[in-house]
């Protein structure tokens, strides 16, 4: 049914998103599909990587070691956007026509007050990707 | 150090164990998500309420403490701030000829992050926009004046404002000299400032993969200390300087602003007035900011450089034409030989301008470089360092060439060849709508003029919310957006603070006063600078 499922991931955050990467990979498992691991980066050094190229390989790595460990066919992107705390949404929507994934898996949090005036950015892509988006909270 | 290949090409990366946001601090308070660097932000933020309130609770002492202060620092240390200046100057000049120009912020085949125009918009909207609208019609009235008036010696001392030997009764002469004069403030030297402070950024963040905040600088000068108190000092100073230079300018601006429209449409010209422009300034610049860069400040300084090349093309085309032509190039030649003894820091005769105008002038600009030369730092990522200095050195110094002849030049060919009084007699707030009335569809291009100076306003407070955040974060980029717009309201609020209880002078004052322990931050700057990039694979 699923051709192709994309994730995004945060890899200063990891630990956060078990839930989302168990989920993808039983639906992938499932429909044999191929899944894409989408991280997003400044081009100024971060926690997880100095260079936007140091991050990339460090997408990669991840997406290699989900594929050894839940057996999955999976590839990697990064993006590299001017000021991610603002871009983070609309570069996810992008990156879905990018890769053509026709499901998204992401992790959330419950949502709260601030929700009313800042959407969480799995509610964003939610209300607005035109593929099917599955949140996990 | 270690060599890295990374798919952009070759850096020599610094090898340190820190990891960026490893001391930060992130909390969840009630709905708002938090992520700052313990302790920067809290200090920043507790001493810049801490001197607030001193400032308004004691304002007469603190207003005379910190006047005594920068004219003690300006009178006895103008050599100093000269003498560095100069190097700056020197240094970038070097850079540009010297193979060390070849290296890549970013590594060998690093892209640019941004196109030419959207780059040289925000390069003009953080550096001087503001200061260009204000000072380009009433600087040049000034040294013409004291110009003209010639020199006066009391005590064996001069006590006029004239700049070098002054030109008495030579309007001609006179207005070279204080067009050479204005271009000095606003040339090759505040933009070398900047340019050193972008470019050591740039380079130690980019290339040394230290995070993007002041104390990554100094990492070849104190090595590991700087995640201590050492960087801590060098990161609260920075925030410190960039609130005060942030929240002054936007007291004063207000008063621009509202001195305008009251000239314009007859708007009451009360404190009530400014501070609804200083919140309305403050809400468009929230707005800005929860857009990002590339929607909000970036969009913007595009729409304010268009604004502004359009109102000099019609002060051109309008205006004396074949003068302002013609004076570009005398401007330009007039300016480049009195430099050397413009910029001479021993030995000075005009010791009430070049300690009055000129010290002053350079404690100023290095006291706003750390939020400039960030925010330029933080847009350059992908530019070789010839490219880098040749675009912010050279062609904005070249603009404020034309820029001054246009405004000031047509200012002064009002006076000599019109007779026309009326912008050396207006007070300073006015000069720039007086000069414009002069000419047709003057209702229309004052308004511009309004929307010029509000919107350069909104620029510089959204980039200086984003690089106060960045700072305050650690060197994190991508902190949550909230503590932003803190940042933000805090900066208006402050302005409002000084505005309403008088105490803009007095931190006028101080905020320069920071341009002191900054030079020679920048000096160390330099330093790090030729080591960072002799390093460098070329």
């Amino acid at each position: 049914m699923y051709q192709r499922i994309m994730v995004p991931v945060d890899l200063a955050h990891l630990d956060r998103l078990d839930k989302a990467l168990t989920t993808a990979s039983d639906i992938a498992k499932h429909h044999g599909a191929p899944v894409s691991y989408v991280g997003i980066t400044s081009s100024q050094p971060s926690a997880v990587a100095h260079t936007p190229e140091e991050f990339e390989d460090k997408l990669i790595a991840f997406a290699q070691d989900q594929a050894a460990r839940h057996g999955l066919e999976t590839s990697a992107k990064a993006y590299v956007t001017h000021d991610p705390a603002v871009d983070l949404d609309q570069t996810l929507l992008h990156a879905i026509s990018d890769t053509g994934a026709d499901l998204v898996v992401m992790a959330s949090h419950v949502p709260g007050l601030i929700e009313h005036i800042f959407a969480s950015n799995a509610g964003y892509v939610a209300s607005h990707a035109t593929v099917s988006v599955f949140v996990i909270r | 150090m270690s060599d890295q290949t990374a798919a952009e090409g070759e850096v020599n990366q610094i090898d340190t164990d820190y990891e960026i946001g490893q001391d930060n601090i992130k909390a969840q308070i009630g709905p708002f998500g938090l992520d700052i660097h313990n302790p920067v932000f809290l200090i920043s933020g507790l001493t810049v309420v801490a001197f607030t309130f001193f400032t308004l609770a004691f304002q007469e002492q603190a207003g005379a403490w910190f006047s005594d202060l920068r004219g003690w620092l300006t009178s006895n240390l103008d050599w100093f701030f000269l003498s560095a200046a100069n190097v700056f100057v020197l240094l970038c000049l070097v850079l540009i000829v010297t193979p060390l120009g070849k290296v890549r912020l970013g590594g060998k085949d690093a892209k640019p992050d941004y196109s030419y125009p959207g780059w040289m918009a925000m390069l003009f909207a953080a550096g001087m926009g503001i200061g260009l609208m204000y000072f380009g019609v009433s600087e040049p009235i000034s040294h013409f004046n004291s110009s003209i008036g010639g020199t006066a010696i009391e005590d064996g001392a001069r006590t006029d404002w004239a700049p070098l030997g002054a030109a008495v009764d030579d309007p001609l002469a006179a207005r070279d000299l204080g067009m050479a004069a204005t271009i000095f403030h606003w040339g090759l030297h505040p933009w070398a400032i900047y340019a050193i402070v972008a470019l050591a950024l740039a380079l130690f963040s980019y290339n040394k993969g230290l995070p993007l905040t002041m104390r990554s600088v100094f990492y070849p000068i104190f090595g590991e200390r700087i995640w201590g108190w050492t960087g801590h000092i060098i990161d609260t100073l920075a925030v410190f300087a960039t609130v005060f230079g942030l929240a002054t300018s936007l007291g004063f601006g207000a008063s621009q602003a509202a001195a305008g429209l009251e000239y314009l449409y007859g708007f009451p010209n009360t404190d009530g007035s400014k501070v609804f422009l200083i919140i309305a300034i403050t809400a468009i610049a929230l707005v800005s900011v929860v857009a990002g860069m590339d929607a909000g400040v970036k969009r913007l300084s595009e729409f304010n450089m268009i604004m502004a090349a359009l109102l000099m093309l019609f002060v051109i085309i309008v205006g004396p034409t074949l003068a302002i032509v013609t004076g570009f190039f005398t401007n330009m030649g007039a300016y480049l030989s009195n430099l050397p003894a413009l910029a001479m820091p021993f030995g000075r005769e005009d010791a009430n301008f070049s300690q009055g105008w000129t010290a002053f002038y350079w404690a100023w600009w290095i006291s706003w470089s750390p939020f400039v030369g960030m925010f330029i730092a933080r847009v350059s990522r992908g530019r070789t360092v010839r490219e880098f200095i040749i675009c912010v050195l050279l062609i904005p110094s070249t603009v404020c060439v034309l820029w001054m002849t246009s405004f000031g030049g047509t200012a002064l060919y009002q006076i000599i060849n019109d007779g026309f009084m009326g912008v050396a007699e207006a007070n300073s707030d006015f000069k720039l709508f007086i000069m414009l009335s002069q000419f047709p569809l003057a209702q229309i291009t004052s308004a511009i003029a309004i929307v010029l100076v509000i919107v350069f306003f909104v620029t510089s407070s959204d980039s200086g919310s984003l690089v106060i955040d960045t700072i305050t974060a650690g060197g994190k980029v991508d902190a949550p957006l909230p503590q932003r717009i803190f940042w933000c309201s805090f900066e208006g609020l402050v302005a409002i603070a000084l505005l309403l209880g008088g105490g803009l002078v007095a931190l006028q004052a101080m905020a320069v006063s920071t341009g002191f322990p900054f030079t020679i931050v920048l000096l160390l700057a330099c330093y790090a600078i030729v080591k960072g990039l002799m390093s460098e694979p070329r």
